[in-house]
């Protein structure tokens, strides 16, 4: 009842507004800290017996590889909001997530390149993992370029909603393809049945790295949300703007016309 | 904090990372900026919301 009532509460975006206005100060100094702190123990991590000091890459890989699957997760329940729902900030909330999401899918295929050059060998390989997370890259890529396409954002928002919930298939498919396929890329380490394969001393900094991220995420998405509203003021007071042009364009040469009707009969 | 032979992979990881986390921080805080001076300057021109509150304001 209550989710229900703040749910509701948001759906006015002047309400958003003033909220976000609020937490977004907060949010982003928590973010900061975190990343400090996340950063400071990723610096000080010991090296691995196998990888060396290359696993501080992991500390900025891994949280960047699970934003870009959460974040299309969170477009897909914001695409049931404006399909099922119609939440009026439903397609807001995806509009905004799309570039954040594909700039941490962009993220997490290069410092994985980066990582396994020195490791694999390759910096590329197309394995079910890494060919999966590029398809994923493409589909924000993509759904970014129909927003752009589709000058009405209602009609964009439903034909987007529905590319992001057919997308959303590629999200298992990332997440078990190094248990379904034979990869390159290691099976998962931190979110498995029977618990982390990973020592306390790599797992704390990238549990800190990765809700550090996620902060920034939240902090991001809302921020660019705050945007997105904006931007629709704009576009909903420029077509006001534009039918008064009209109307007093009309108003006044339909006041020439009887002018010039007058002057017709006059002479 | 020796970061080994590899040195270079990590540090390019990491420019790479607070270079695109920064260049997401500097559009949106431009966007919005945009956002707003355009609000205003179509307030500006005569144009308001039909409640009469200002679009730019956000409180």
């Amino acid at each position: 009842m209550k989710l229900t009532e703040t749910l509701t509460d948001l759906a006015n975006p002047t309400r958003f507004l003033a909220l976000t206005a609020r937490i977004l100060p907060w949010l982003a100094g928590l973010t900061a800290i975190l990343l400090a702190i996340g950063l400071y123990q990723s610096a000080m991590a010991p090296d691995d017996y196998q990888q060396g000091a290359t696993v501080k890459i992991m500390f900025i890989h891994v949280p960047n590889a699970w934003l870009a699957m959460f974040v299309w997760g969170v477009m897909s329940v914001a695409a049931l909001g404006t399909l099922v729902w119609r939440h009026p900030l439903a397609d807001v909330a995806a509009k905004a997530a799309a570039p954040i999401g594909a700039a941490f899918t962009f993220l997490a295929l290069v410092t994985g390149s980066l990582w396994g050059r020195p490791m694999w060998g390759t910096y590329w390989e197309w394995d079910a993992r890494l060919t999966s997370v590029l398809i994923l890259f493409l589909m924000y890529l993509g759904l970014m370029a129909l927003w752009r396409a589709v000058e009405d954002p209602s009609r964009a928002a439903r034909a987007a909603a529905v590319l992001t919930l057919v997308g959303a298939i590629n999200i298992p498919i990332i997440k078990f393809s190094v248990d379904w396929w034979n990869t390159l890329h290691q099976p998962a380490s931190v979110f498995r049945a029977g618990g982390p394969t990973l020592d306390k001393a790599f797992l704390w900094p990238l549990l800190v790295m990765a809700i550090a991220f996620s902060l920034l995420f939240i902090t991001l998405h809302l921020a660019a949300m705050r945007n997105e509203i904006l931007r629709r003021r704009v576009r909903s007071l420029q077509m006001m703007q534009a039918s008064r042009v009209t109307f007093t364009n009309e108003a006044s040469s339909g006041s020439g016309a009887g002018n010039a009707s007058n002057e017709i009969g006059a002479a | 904090m020796s970061l080994g032979p590899y040195a270079s992979f990590i540090v390019m990881s990491y420019v790479l990372v607070a270079a695109v986390v920064l260049l997401l921080i500097v559009w949106i805080i431009a966007d919005y900026r945009r956002q707003q001076a355009r609000l205003k300057e179509i307030e500006a021109s005569g144009v308001t919301r039909r409640s009469g509150r200002s679009a730019a304001d956000i409180r």
